[in-house]
C-alpha cells in the first residue's frame, strides 16, 4: 500500500514537471501550428542561469531557490521571445520552416550550452527540506513532489485564468479557433504569438529550476530528455488542448512510475505504447478536436 | 543528347571514385591523407554511407513529404540487428543480412501502420516516441543482447575475411560506394515508378488524391516501408565499416542529422540529399578537427566556445540556410543555373 501511495506520489511530482514543459508546447502548437524542438533548450536555459541566479544569495537556501525560479522563469521568457521575433517571425506560416528552425536551434544551443558549462552532469545543493522526505499515510514521498505539483497546479491555474480572464486571452482562444478570422477583425494576432511564446517559455524555464531539485543535478541535456516525453504527453492530451495536456502529464507520469516498479523497468516503453493505442483509438487525441 | 551527356557525367564520376582507393591524390582541408590511405577511405566511406541514408531519408520527406522523427530507428536495427544476429548464432553474412532485412520491414510495418493514422506534425512526434523506445531499449542492454551505452562490436566469425580489419578498407569502401548506387537507384525507380508518382500526388494534396479514387494511406505505407527497409541495408553495411553498433546511431538527434542533411542540400533533390550528407559528414569531421587545434585554444572565451563545438556551427549553418536558402544547396544551384541560361525568346514573361 505505501509502495502505491510513494509511487502515485512521485508520479504526480513528475508529472507537474511534464506539464510544465507540455503547457507551452500545446499553446504554442494550438495557436501557431509550430512544433517548438527549442522548447527543451529554454528548459535548460532556465536551469542554468536561474540555478546561477540562486547561488549569488546562496546555494542551498530558501531565497536562493526562489530567486532562481524568478530568474529561471524570466530567462526561459526571454529566450523564447527572441526565438519567436528573430527565428519564427521572418518565416511566417510557412510551418515546416518554423519547424527546422527550431530543430536547428535545439541542436546549436545543446552543443553551445555544452561548450560553456561542460556535457557531464553538475551536482546541485538543494535547501534541507527537499532533499528529505514526508511520510504519508506509511510512504515516505520525497518533497519535490510536492513542489513540482503545486508549480504545475500553480501554472495550470494562471494559465486558464490568464486565458479566460484578460483580453490577451481571449484574443489567444479565439486564434486558436480561428485564426483567419482574428486577423479579418482586425486584430493583430502576432502579438498574441510573442506572448504565447513568452508564457511557455517561462513554464518551460521554471520547469527548468524545479527538475534540477527533483533530479539533483543540472546537465545540457535535461532539456531533450524531458521535452521527448513532453511531445508523447502532448500527443496523448490532444494537441492544442492545455486540459488534455495536464490530463495527459498526470496519466503518462503515473503509468511510467508504475511500470517501472511492477513490470520491470519498462516504464518508457508502456508510455509509447500507451502514445500507439490512444492513436488507435483516438487519432487526435484524448482531449483533442477531431481534424 | 542532353541526357546522354548526364548519364555519361554520373558514370565518368563514379569510375573515380571507384578507382579513389588505387589512387594517390592528396585532397587538402578535406581528406586526412592520401586517397589510397584507410584513414582516407574510411571517411569517404561514412561519406558513401551517409549519403545513401539520407537518401533513404529523401523518399520519406522529400518525395512523400512525410516528416519522421524515427527513421534512426531502421538504421539501428539494421546495425544491431545484425551484429545481434552475428554476434548469438553461426549464421554467415548473407543470409544474416536477409534475415535482418526481413526483421526491418517487419518493424517499419508495424510502426508505419500505427503512425500514419495520424498526419503532419503529429506523424512527426508519433515516429519519434516509437524511436525513442527503439533507443530505450538498445541503452537498457536486456540480457546482454545490445552492450547499453558501450555498444556491441562486431563479432567477426561469420563475416568474410576481406571485409574486416584496417587492412580491408578499401573493400568496405567499395561496398559503401556499391550500397550508394544501389540506393540511389532504387530511390530512383521508386520515384519513377507508379507508387512514387502517387506519393508526390499525396505530398501536394492527399484530399484530391483520395477523390480521384487513390489510397493515400497506402501509398504513404508502402513508402514508408521502403524508405526504411533501405535504412536498414545501409545500417548493416554501417555495421561493417565502423566494426561495431553504437546507441548515439538510434538516437533521436540522428534522425535531425539526417533531416539536416536533406534541408542542407534540397528537400526534393536527390542529389541535394547526397551532397549536403557528403557535405555534412566531412564538415562535422574536419570542424571537431579545428576545435582541437592550437589557433581555436588560443582565442579567448567567447570565440573559442562556440568555435569548439561542431554542432553548434553545422546547426546555426543549418537555420542560416532554412530562412535564407530556401531549396537548399540543390536550390541555390538550380537558381544560378536559370540566371545564367540566355531567356528563350517568347518565353519572357
Amino acid at each position: 500500500m505505501s509502495t502505491l501511495i510513494l509511487l502515485l506520489a512521485t508520479g504526480l511530482g513528475l508529472g507537474g514537471l511534464y506539464f510544465l514543459v507540455a503547457s507551452g508546447l500545446s499553446l504554442i502548437y494550438g495557436l501557431m501550428g509550430v512544433l517548438n524542438f527549442a522548447h527543451g533548450s529554454f528548459l535548460t536555459l532556465g536551469a542554468f542561469v536561474g540555478l546561477a541566479a540562486g547561488n549569488l544569495v546562496g546555494a542551498g537556501t530558501w531565497g536562493g531557490l526562489l530567486l532562481g525560479l524568478v530568474v529561471g522563469a524570466l530567462t526561459g521568457a526571454a529566450a523564447a521571445t527572441a526565438t519567436e521575433l528573430g527565428l519564427i517571425r521572418p518565416l511566417y506560416d510557412r510551418h515546416i520552416e518554423q519547424v527546422l528552425v527550431t530543430v536547428g536551434l535545439s541542436l546549436a544551443t545543446v552543443a553551445l550550452f555544452e561548450g560553456i558549462w561542460g556535457p557531464n552532469p553538475r551536482n546541485v545543493t538543494r535547501p534541507g527540506w527537499l532533499a528529505s522526505t514526508t511520510d504519508v499515510l506509511g510512504a515516505r514521498v520525497p518533497n519535490t513532489a510536492f513542489l513540482n505539483v503545486l508549480a504545475g497546479a500553480v501554472v495550470l491555474g494562471g494559465i486558464v485564468a490568464f486565458l479566460r480572464y484578460t483580453r490577451y486571452g481571449l484574443i489567444i482562444r479565439a486564434g486558436v479557433e480561428n485564426r483567419a478570422m482574428v486577423t479579418a477583425l482586425g486584430i493583430d494576432v502576432r502579438r498574441a504569438f510573442t506572448l504565447v511564446f513568452a508564457v511557455g517559455g517561462a513554464a518551460a524555464g521554471l520547469g527548468g529550476v524545479l527538475a534540477t531539485q527533483s533530479l539533483n543535478y543540472v546537465s545540457p541535456h535535461m532539456g531533450a530528455s524531458l521535452l521527448i516525453f513532453a511531445f508523447i504527453v502532448t500527443v496523448i492530451g490532444g494537441m492544442g488542448s492545455l486540459t488534455g495536456a495536464a490530463v495527459a502529464s498526470v496519466v503518462v507520469a503515473v503509468l511510467q512510475q508504475l511500470a517501472n516498479f511492477y513490470l520491470n523497468n519498462t516504464g518508457d516503453l508502456i508510455v509509447v505504447l500507451l502514445l500507439a493505442l490512444v492513436l488507435l483509438v483516438r487519432p487526435s487525441g484524448l482531449l483533442g478536436r477531431p481534424a | 543528347m542532353n541526357r546522354t551527356r548526364t548519364l555519361l557525367g554520373a558514370l565518368g564520376t563514379l569510375v573515380l571514385l571507384a578507382c579513389l582507393p588505387l589512387l594517390a591524390l592528396p585532397v587538402p582541408g578535406v581528406l586526412p591523407g592520401y586517397t589510397y590511405e584507410p584513414g582516407s577511405l574510411q571517411l569517404l566511406a561514412l561519406c558513401w554511407l551517409t549519403a545513401a541514408l539520407a537518401l533513404s531519408y529523401h523518399l520519406l520527406f522529400g518525395l512523400a513529404g512525410l516528416m519522421s522523427f524515427g527513421h534512426a530507428l531502421y538504421f539501428a536495427a539494421g546495425t544491431y540487428g545484425l551484429a545481434i544476429v552475428l554476434d548469438r548464432t553461426d549464421v554467415p553474412l548473407l543470409p544474416a543480412a536477409a534475415l535482418v532485412l526481413v526483421g526491418g520491414i517487419a518493424l517499419a510495418f508495424v510502426v508505419g501502420a500505427v503512425s500514419l493514422r495520424v498526419t503532419g506534425i503529429s506523424f512527426a512526434m508519433v515516429t519519434l516516441a516509437f524511436a525513442q523506445a527503439g533507443n530505450v531499449l538498445v541503452r537498457r542492454d536486456q540480457g546482454d543482447l545490445t552492450g547499453g551505452e558501450e555498444g556491441l562490436a562486431l563479432a567477426t566469425a561469420g563475416v568474410p575475411d576481406a571485409l574486416v580489419g584496417v587492412v580491408n578498407t578499401r573493400n568496405l569502401y567499395w561496398l559503401a560506394l556499391a550500397v550508394l548506387v544501389l540506393v540511389y537507384l532504387v530511390v530512383l525507380w521508386i520515384e519513377r515508378s507508379r507508387a512514387g508518382h502517387m506519393a508526390a500526388a499525396v505530398r501536394e494534396n492527399e484530399v484530391r488524391v483520395r477523390i480521384i479514387g487513390g489510397r493515400p494511406y497506402l501509398t504513404k505505407l508502402v513508402v514508408f516501408v521502403l524508405a526504411a527497409s533501405l535504412a536498414t541495408v545501409v545500417g548493416m553495411a554501417y555495421l561493417l565499416l565502423q566494426s561495431g553498433a553504437s546507441p548515439a546511431t538510434s538516437t533521436a538527434d540522428f534522425t535531425l542529422t539526417l533531416l539536416v542533411m536533406v534541408v542542407l542540400g534540397g528537400v526534393g533533390s536527390r542529389w541535394g540529399a547526397v551532397v549536403g550528407a557528403v557535405l555534412y559528414t566531412v564538415l562535422d569531421q574536419r570542424l571537431a578537427e579545428l576545435a582541437h587545434s592550437d589557433a581555436v585554444a588560443g582565442l579567448p572565451a567567447v570565440l573559442r566556445i562556440p568555435l569548439s563545438e561542431p554542432m553548434f556551427l553545422l546547426g546555426t549553418c543549418f537555420i542560416l540556410v532554412v530562412i535564407f536558402l530556401p531549396g537548399g544547396l540543390a536550390g541555390a544551384a538550380e537558381r544560378l543555373a536559370a540566371r545564367r541560361r540566355p531567356v528563350p525568346e517568347g518565353a519572357a514573361a
